[in-house]
């Protein structure tokens, strides 16, 4: 923006500027909080009152326990299994839906997309589908959290309006040659796609990451657990048998707060790590979707 | 093989027919075509068989008779849903949720945009926008997890209320403070994210436009209000038309994680309310009644929105 050097201006840009810090310390404080809390003596956090900064006394105890604790780990490993398994369902599907889609010479494109479009606007419901996945045989699966989803169709119009801004010509000429379209896919579109489909990744990975509801829904064994059917026992049903394995009574009364800290750190900070180096295809996300969309 | 081909598509090129038309469609993109099954079964199996499914809100559901051989009992669930003492509390939850969020939760990240292009120092900014993303990152049960923990009888916030003379509570279970708790909440989740849209639709203004009304002796005060908040309209009419379109099913994860039954007369939605007594209570075929009357309502919803906003703004989503 241009400078503004009159007395008002600057009054407002102090005003601004202060707004702006205020906005961070509260964005970032209950993050704060909760590392300084999950390395803090239980007891002098216990006693503690008021705007916590510093941790009070140091231990790592709390984060010894969570890393001791099994439903962690599985919790851990589920949550890969579904987000590299289901990511990858999602793209080979969305893709080749968009390409189908993109395709300018087909009879029953129109319809095709109709069809689907139409979903975005109306649906079946959560019982029907329910009962529809059930019936399947999907419960109690990992094909429950993989399949029902295989495609968001938001993310299908995204990804078909990218293709289609592909010029035409490259694929005629290939056609020409002989390519098939699935040559012309793999060979002409996806290299030519690589920003749409990593944006693609990041937001079907970041879904399946936070997904929690169908596997609620569908998961009857432990075994099969996402991590963040494990931090709903933890953090919002206060379930201390899943916080901590051989639950001692006496220290799990006292560690329990710490627990639940450090258990939102654990499963936390590794997303946190990751996600400034990869906002700017986030953004370039949200932008594709907001303008094209 | 080929030279066949060209001579096939050669010949009926020629005649116009229907048929042929059809067939000789199949015959260049049958490859497509057989791409696009496994996308289309996808479509018809996961989306239009639960729109079968609905039947069972017409029908006195057995699991073990399947949805066909059940037996019709017509609008009856419509009937009980609608003189229920659920049915007001429910809508009137669904609205005031939404009516809370619209005031407060829509116009946040765009104030916050216009604020954050004002400043001046890029590495400030680029601070400022790092930091209010942050919270989008953490998934929703870990949110609530720190909203539990938080407005616990002990937690910080009570901490912070006990410190000004205040009472302790413990705030998720009073019912007056969930809306409160549930927006506000949301806005600190989203403030940041949500500028991106308005940053984007910022930096695509023509900076001639600030060039000339400065030739034309505008302030500040005058680019902000007669080009920059122009400049954003159409995107703020987009995405208030798909927020109302999701309206019905707004946030509805995060209430079942948030409200527990002392909260329900103010937290309990319409899509909470199905889950309970579909999923929990297996009363099938009254909570997708309910759920069916939901989407209706939110189609409804989506298709006024779109026609207001064409009509007022020429801005549109289709």
């Amino acid at each position: 923006m241009i400078r503004d050097n009159s007395l008002a201006g600057k009054i407002f840009d102090g005003f601004n500027i202060l707004l702006m810090i205020t906005i961070m310390i509260i964005t970032a404080y209950p993050l704060l909080y909760v590392i300084s809390a999950s390395m803090s003596d239980p007891v002098q956090l216990a006693h503690h009152q008021g705007i916590l900064l510093l941790p009070q006394g140091f231990t790592l105890r709390a984060y010894q326990l969570v890393l001791e604790n099994p439903n962690i780990s599985t919790g851990y490993k589920n949550t890969l299994i579904y987000v590299v398994g289901g990511t990858s369902i999602n793209l080979f599907m969305t893709t080749l839906g968009a390409y189908v889609l993109s395709k300018k010479n087909m009879m029953w494109n129109n319809a095709i997309m109709f069809l689907i479009v139409f979903t975005m606007f109306f649906g079946g419901g959560m019982i029907p589908r329910f009962l529809l996945i059930r019936k399947l045989g999907m419960v109690n699966t990992r094909w429950a959290l993989l399949i029902p989803n295989a495609i968001g169709t938001w993310n299908l119009i995204i990804t078909r309006t990218s293709f289609m801004g592909i010029p035409n010509s490259l694929q005629e000429s290939a056609t020409i040659d002989g390519a098939s379209d699935f040559t012309v896919l793999l060979r002409i579109i996806l290299p030519l796609s690589l920003p749409v489909i990593a944006v693609m990744t990041l937001f079907y990975g970041v879904g399946h990451w936070n997904a929690w509801f169908d596997a609620m829904v569908f998961m009857r064994s432990r075994d099969l657990y996402p991590l963040q059917l494990f931090l709903r026992e933890i953090l919002i049903q206060n379930r201390a048998d899943s916080m901590m394995i051989n639950f001692d009574y006496v220290e799990g009364e006292r560690y329990k707060e710490l627990v639940k800290y450090s258990t939102i750190v654990v499963a936390t900070v590794p997303v946190l790590f990751i996600y400034p180096f990869l906002q700017k295809y986030f953004v370039k996300g949200v932008m594709v979707g907001a303008l094209k969309g | 093989m080929a030279k066949a081909e060209i001579n096939v598509t050669y010949k009926i090129n020629k005649s116009t027919g229907y048929r042929e038309r059809i067939v000789k469609d199949f015959r260049i993109n049958k490859y497509a075509y057989f791409m696009a099954m496994p996308v289309l079964l996808y479509y018809i199996i996961f989306h239009y068989a639960p729109m079968y499914g609905i039947m069972i809100a017409f029908k006195d559901f057995r699991p073990a008779l399947g949805i066909w051989r059940s037996s019709w009992i017509g609008f009856q669930y419509f009937k009980d849903f609608l003189g229920s003492y659920y049915f007001w509390r429910l809508i009137k939850n669904t609205l005031m949720i939404n009516v809370y969020q619209l005031i407060f939760g829509f116009p946040a990240p765009i104030i916050f945009a216009l604020l954050l292009n004002e400043l001046n120092n890029k590495v400030f900014k680029r601070t400022v926008q790092t930091v209010t993303y942050l919270p989008y990152f953490i998934s929703v049960i870990v949110i609530c997890g720190i909203i539990a923990d938080f407005t616990d009888r002990n937690g910080v916030i009570n901490d912070i209320i006990a410190i000004f003379g205040g009472e302790r509570s413990t705030m998720l279970m009073r019912s007056e403070l969930f809306r409160t708790i549930f927006v506000s909440s949301d806005i600190w989740t989203n403030l940041g994210w949500g500028t991106i849209v308005y940053l984007a639709a910022l930096s695509n203004i023509d900076p001639k436009l600030y060039e000339a009304i400065t030739i034309d002796g505008g302030g500040r005060w005058e680019k902000a209000i007669h080009i920059t908040l122009p400049g954003i309209v159409p995107t703020i009419i987009i995405l208030l038309i798909l927020r109302i379109g999701n309206s019905m099913s707004l946030g509805w994860e995060k209430i079942i994680l948030l409200y527990n039954p002392l909260t329900y007369e103010t937290a309990d939605v319409i899509s909470s309310f199905v889950y309970r007594k579909g999923i929990l209570e297996a009363d099938y075929g009254y909570s997708a009644a309910v759920g069916l009357f939901n989407s209706i309502i939110n189609f409804i919803l989506l298709i006024m929105a779109n026609k207001i906003s064409r009509k007022v703004n020429e801005t549109s989503l289709w």
